[in-house]
């Protein structure tokens, strides 16, 4: 089930949690209740990542702007995600495609790499859907919104 | 509902204490909050609560220890960037304590 | 490391079902639930991207909630296996993840 490439030692096996995004934001609660489960699984020092799919890719355009429909636009907080020690967010280019979207529509988010003297990586990779479906087959476990 | 009150204009908070409406948040708010808290409000305090204030401004979330040391550490070198710092200045949990004296919300995943 | 994939809205009404067949690699299994019954009828306008489905992945339907919506087990596409609820813990334990296309 493991192949050890993710493991630390001391702490026990790290498992690869992957969080599945589908759905636009603020039209339903999925999108903000899945980026709060993240910031919190963060503390348990797991192997992270996001997939953005069909209208989930959505939550990454840039130039949100709630002010109108009452809302907090939580688009900013996945500028922190680097912070909290997640460093991979996949996003499928078919369902930027079928939306008319492309990656220029996105926010622009990076991470600092500590180990690179805080070294400005991006978070964000394009990915195709058969690429996905494979990173999809590789993790531990899959948490769906 | 229960508020605090500063020259007899009210602020609502939550049973725990934390600031309802975060644009409502002033200087002298945040020293009766820390008094509350049994803090008195010294630079290294203002220094903190200054520093999650920008935080939420831009990300728009209040950082988990873990993240507020790491950031510490990086605006303020390695003395400040230690959770035992942050305990001595708010011994009842920083990110708490300094987010209630900073008016944000409780931070997510901080039970 | 075959993935079971569940599925619980209709194909046409949502478009969750198609974006799980998009996504399924060969070897793993789906599972219709709920409204994702709807699929598994036979000569839907669906049938024919289900029965494509089948011939590289297991094709399992939640027989419970296919009766409740009066899909009859003769009624339903070819390729496609009747589970219970014991089957579905089943398939669950038998994968290494579950994808729940929600």
């Amino acid at each position: 089930m493991n192949d050890g490439k993710a493991t630390n030692g001391a702490a026990g096996a790290k498992k690869r949690f992957m969080y599945v995004n589908r759905k636009a934001p603020y039209g339903t609660i999925y999108a903000l209740e899945s980026l709060e489960v993240v910031l919190i699984s963060a503390a348990f020092e797991q192997d992270v990542s996001l997939a953005f799919l069909d209208d989930g890719v959505y939550q990454l355009t840039k130039g949100q702007n709630t002010t109108a429909i009452g809302m907090k636009n939580f688009s900013p907080t996945f500028k922190a995600l680097g912070d909290y020690e997640i460093k991979k967010l996949y996003v499928e280019k078919e369902s930027l495609d079928e939306r008319g979207l492309a990656p220029e529509d996105l926010m622009q988010i990076t991470y600092e790499d500590e180990d690179e003297d805080y070294a400005e990586k991006p978070l964000i990779h394009i990915v195709s859907r058969s690429e996905l479906t494979e990173i999809l087959a590789r993790q531990d476990v899959l948490f769906n919104f | 509902m229960d508020a605090y009150v500063l020259d007899s204009h009210s602020y609502e908070h939550d049973e725990e204490g934390y600031l309802k409406n975060l644009s409502e948040w002033n200087k002298e708010l945040a020293v009766l909050i820390a008094v509350d808290e049994k803090i008195e409000m010294s630079d290294e305090h203002w220094e903190v609560v200054n520093f999650l204030r920008d935080y939420y401004e831009e990300y728009q979330v209040a950082p988990a220890i873990r993240v507020l040391v790491k950031a510490m550490k990086k605006t303020f070198g390695p003395e400040k960037g230690e959770q035992k710092y942050l305990y001595q200045l708010f011994p009842y949990g920083p990110a708490k304590q300094a987010c209630k004296i900073a008016g944000l919300p409780k931070p997510t995943g901080c039970v | 490391m075959p993935t079971l994939h569940t599925i619980n809205k209709s194909p046409f009404e949502r478009s969750s079902f198609a974006s799980a067949l998009n996504h399924l690699l060969p070897g793993d299994a789906l599972l219709m639930i709920e409204d994702g019954v709807v699929g598994a009828r036979k000569s839907s306008a669906f049938a024919g991207r289900l029965e494509a489905a089948a011939k590289t992945c297991r094709v399992y339907v939640l027989g419970p909630d296919l009766a409740a919506r009066g899909i009859a087990e003769k009624d339903v596409v070819a390729g496609a296996t009747l589970v219970d609820y014991g089957g579905f813990v089943d398939l669950v334990t038998g994968h290494d993840r579950t994808q729940a296309w929600l």
